[in-house]
């Protein structure tokens, strides 16, 4: 194994990438993810890449979809309204079914918000955020190796199925440090006949588009997405569980928040109650089996996020809404403490008696 | 064992860096390490703090709320974290800067003048050094190989003789005695 380093998250985001042969970063500066881009700001000259700070976030989404159409790996970094701002392109590089990747370093919202950590793009992360129907895989990285190994998969993701892949983070995990192994293993490199390198009138002409006038070619096109798409729900979902075999209450949460969640289900196991962590590592696809499979044993839940609510929904819906779920929630920049997520627990458990 | 550092003062005064060496000479140590800065609209001359936990447990979430040791370099930190402290925990004050003293009676408390001291010293700007080779004394912590590892890690190879200056601060704050 390779030797640890300190890094801050969002500099391992960006190593991440080169390692996984990510070449072309397009971006413009936002609090709290800004060291993405002065990371490849300075390494990519260095490295043969290209580092483009755009004139907007507008522009550089546009140019990951130039980049990704020519079969490069490409990456574009933002935080809440520049992923906003973003959406137009995100929905014509899913439409037009490109590999890309997308950090988005979320702060409190809406509108302008606040620069302190938020989850509340979860909604816009998971249900597609642009128009048309769509999805992206959604990735939450919740401690700085995390954020370099899932970079690498979000790559490999993104190539293998060829979408577009965010990696959903916020502005905590992007600020720490932490030791991290940058000995990461990356898939090895997917043909891409489809892409727009040049015919050497060899060939016929590539044509990446999201356009198509013909209704029922549409529908087939949307079909077979949506095809892919059930696929990526089997295979590709990643969750990690914490202390739920014999748990009457588990709390569901991710990235930052299933962090500080750790701390109260092992004060709430101190105390004698039978709590555990369900933390999605994917939320789309989302991790309904497992909460299912809770909610058969009739385990009551708690969902925490930085959120007036989001990912409850989707608990609720796993569940089929069989058992009951409770929400821990914090916004405008706070993150809940452990005694807060204590508390419901607690009352959670006491629910479960009543 | 787990222990959680909250380092607190103005812009400038180095807590940012204070907080990397102690993170940097716990890996060298083959502990767990967090290191969470305060952001935000800061600037120099602002309030600025940084979380540090190390420890053997893997650490779950890396903000510091109860610190067992605060390092406060202004009075504007005092203020604001002194009660936050674990009973039974430490604060180590920098007393040239904060005219006040500690209210509580079940932390360890630590008044160690330090910019003053690195200015008598020509070391201007490493008091936050002289405080982290007390802290690191106190904890019996002061291992000296780590402690130069970390900080070859912490300078940057350009400003070479900066490395003897802050393991000069380090040595002053380990044999300062109240």
């Amino acid at each position: 194994m390779s030797q640890k380093v300190l890094m801050k998250g969002n500099e391992a985001i960006a190593e991440a990438a080169i390692i996984a042969g990510c070449r072309h970063y397009f971006g413009y500066p936002i609090t709290p993810q800004t060291e993405i881009a002065a990371y490849m700001a300075k390494r990519m000259p260095k490295i043969g890449g290209t580092f483009l700070q755009a004139e907007s976030e507008i522009a550089a989404i546009n140019m990951v979809y130039g980049a990704a159409s020519a079969g490069v790996r490409a990456m574009t970094s933002s935080s809440s309204p520049g992923i906003s701002l973003k959406q137009e392109g995100i929905s014509y590089i899913a439409g037009a079914e490109l590999p890309a990747v997308i950090v988005n370093s979320q702060r409190a919202g809406p509108g302008l918000g606040g620069i302190q950590p938020g989850q509340s793009d979860y909604f816009q992360a998971v249900k597609g955020g642009g128009h048309g129907d769509y999805h992206l895989i959604v990735l939450t990285p919740a401690s700085v190796q995390e954020m370099a190994e899932l970079t690498v998969k979000a790559f490999d993701l993104a190539d293998k199925y060829r979408m577009p892949v965010m990696l959903l983070t916020d502005g905590t995990i992007g600020q720490m440090m932490e030791p991290v192994s940058l000995d990461l293993k990356v898939e090895s490199a997917v043909e891409k006949p489809w892409a727009t390198t040049g015919t050497e009138m060899k060939r016929e002409h590539n044509i990446i588009t999201s356009l198509s006038l013909v209704p029922a070619e549409l529908e087939q096109w949307n079909l077979d997405r949506y095809a892919k798409y059930a696929h990526i729900e089997e295979n590709e979902t990643l969750w990690e569980e914490y202390m739920t075999e014999d748990a009457d209450v588990v709390v569901v949460a991710f990235g930052i928040a299933a962090r500080v969640s750790k701390n109260a289900v092992n004060a709430a196991r101190a105390e004698g109650i039978k709590v555990g962590l369900i933390r999605p590592i994917t939320v789309w696809p989302f991790p309904n089996k497992p909460l299912a499979a809770l909610a058969a044993k009739g385990v009551s839940m708690v969902c925490v996020e930085l959120s007036m609510g989001q990912m409850i929904e989707d608990v609720k819906l796993a569940t089929e809404c069989k058992v009951p779920v409770s929400l821990c929630k914090r916004v405008g920049g706070i993150i809940p403490t452990p005694n807060e997520i204590l508390e419901a627990i607690r009352a959670a458990k006491g629910g479960n008696e009543a | 064992m787990t222990t959680e550092y909250l380092i607190a003062g103005f812009g400038g005064q180095g807590v940012l860096f204070a907080g990397k060496v102690l993170a940097y000479k716990a890996l060298t140590e083959d502990k767990n390490v967090s290191w969470l800065p305060s952001y935000g609209p800061e600037m120099r001359g602002g309030t600025c703090n940084c979380s540090v936990i190390l420890g053997d447990e893997p650490v779950g979430t890396p903000i510091v709320l109860e610190p067992d040791v605060l390092v406060a370099l202004n009075l504007p930190s005092l203020d604001r974290y002194e009660d936050s402290v674990k009973p039974g925990g430490r604060i180590y004050l920098d007393s040239g800067l904060v005219d006040r003293e500690v209210r509580r009676s079940d932390v360890q408390v630590c008044y160690l003048p330090a910019t003053a001291l690195a200015g008598k010293n020509g070391i201007d700007g490493l008091a936050n050094m002289i405080m982290i080779g007390k802290v690191l004394s106190d904890l019996n912590q002061y291992d000296i190989p780590a402690i130069e590892a970390a900080l070859k890690k912490c300078i940057s190879a350009k400003h070479p003789e900066m490395l003897e200056l802050n393991f000069r601060a380090l040595e002053l704050g380990r044999e300062y005695q109240e």
